[in-house]
């Protein structure tokens, strides 16, 4: 079927999940390969796909992309989903980069040694609550839109949905002190290409278990 | 000194010199400010705004003086080098942090990464289109965050380039383009390598 984008990675979330969550939300139909084994990725290493040796990687439009913020730029600019101008761009740059950092916190933490899980916990619960969540709250109060950026849909709003259902993952009543954010949510997630996405059946994949490490632990040798 | 960006950082390169690289590639006059302490630093005051974030800053300036590419797809390319090359400062950047016993191997690791996995990648890139520049054979950002990398790697490792006779070349030409000519020059804002004995207050800066 030429034309989807055909995602290679694990069969988990972790780097890749943000790019399923902006195609889901583009409402763009997307292939998976995954990388169950060692063997997978050495194959992929082998014939020469990945350009730094390295997963995520996205065949899309003739290209073999990697590098995760590379992918996202260019599929939010692709489906319009980046801003209108080079302002709207610099503020949805700015929040993304604020979700990732928080969301990638939240990625590693079945990965930490388990006497250092209770401490890593609470610090990401901390920065969601006092560094990161009070900033949208703020956004979306002093212009009172539905979105983040320029009254429109972005990919601000898509991480940031994303962001905010992993952090209740870590903790369910994290939103508790942030009603817009919890009105937000409630909106963003009825977007009917997002709310299909959040449906069973997706290709949204699970939180990491310690099974789940495991195998990437192999995978990836780590 | 209004109109001029502002940028806000302490007196080291960290995560602001790419920054510093890219304004002072497009001849972007800066105002210089002290070490001021924000919930996060670098934050650059720009057109109006207060921008934090890195790579935010970076594809902002970038946008703004044409170093992003004329299409998606030249974009898509830039943004694929810059990432890597990120990846790599990270490796370097944390390099004096590293506890004495560790910082043998971990020197190791950046060597083996910059000589097997990324410079590779960009020597081929070069190799395959001839061109003088990394992408769309016009000067982008993906050309001055290389050559900033290039330099960073080479003052750990002196030799480092040597089997890699078109980065070589690269390195020479780019580096005397008028604008980055200028900022490796003393007394350009182009800041020093950390030194250990400056690591305490830094650390404490940021803890």
């Amino acid at each position: 079927m030429a034309g989807k984008p055909k995602l290679h990675y694990t069969k988990g979330r972790g780097k890749m999940e943000s790019i399923r969550w902006l195609l889901a939300a583009a409402g763009v139909e997307f292939e998976e390969e995954f990388i169950e084994t060692k063997e997978d990725l050495e194959k992929l290493r082998n014939d020469g796909v990945l350009m730094f040796q390295q997963v995520p990687m996205v065949e899309i439009d003739g290209m073999k992309m990697v590098q995760t913020r590379a992918i996202l730029s260019y599929i939010a600019a692709k489906y319009n989903l980046y801003g209108k101008d080079l302002k709207e761009r610099a503020w949805i740059d700015m929040y993304v980069e604020g979700t990732t950092d928080l969301m990638g916190m939240i990625m590693y933490l079945p990965f930490q040694p388990a006497d250092t899980k209770e401490k890593n916990l609470a610090l990401i619960i901390e920065r969601a609550t006092t560094r990161y969540f009070p900033v949208y709250e703020k956004a979306l109060k002093d212009h009172g839109h539905d979105y983040l950026v320029g009254n429109k849909l972005s990919w601000a709003d898509i991480h940031l949905l994303e962001a905010i259902l992993m952090a209740e993952e870590c903790k369910p009543d994290i939103l508790s002190a942030f009603p817009l954010l919890q009105a937000f949510k409630g909106r963003t997630s009825n977007i009917p290409t997002i709310k299909k996405f959040l449906q069973p059946g997706s290709q949204r994949k699970p939180p990491t278990d310690e099974k789940f490490v495991a195998i990437v632990r192999k995978i990836f040798n780590i | 000194m209004s109109g001029k960006p502002k940028l806000h950082y302490f007196n080291g390169r960290g995560r602001m010199e790419s920054i510093r690289w890219l304004l002072a590639a497009a001849g972007v006059e800066v105002c210089l400010y002290g070490s001021l302490l924000f919930q996060q630093v670098p934050m650059v005051e720009i057109d109006g705004m207060k921008m934090v974030q890195t790579r935010a800053i970076g594809n902002y300036i970038a946008m703004k003086y044409n170093l992003y590419g004329k299409d998606l797809k030249e974009r898509a390319l830039i943004d694929m080098y810059v990432e890597a090359v990120i990846d790599l400062n990270e490796l370097l950047m944390t390099h004096i942090l590293q506890p004495a016993d560790k910082k043998e191997q971990h020197l190791a690791t950046i060597v083996d990464k910059a000589t097997n996995r990324y410079f590779p990648v960009y020597e081929k890139v070069l190799k395959d289109h001839g061109q003088d520049f990394l992408v769309g054979n016009h000067f982008s950002r993906a050309d001055v965050q290389l050559l900033e990398t290039l330099l960073m790697v080479e003052e750990i490792k002196p030799d480092i380039l040597a089997k890699f006779p078109l980065l070589q070349s690269f390195k020479a030409r780019i580096s005397n383009i008028p604008t980055i000519k200028k900022f490796l020059q003393p007394g350009s804002q182009r800041k020093p390598p950390l030194q250990e004995k400056d690591l305490p207050k830094v650390m404490k800066i940021f803890h």
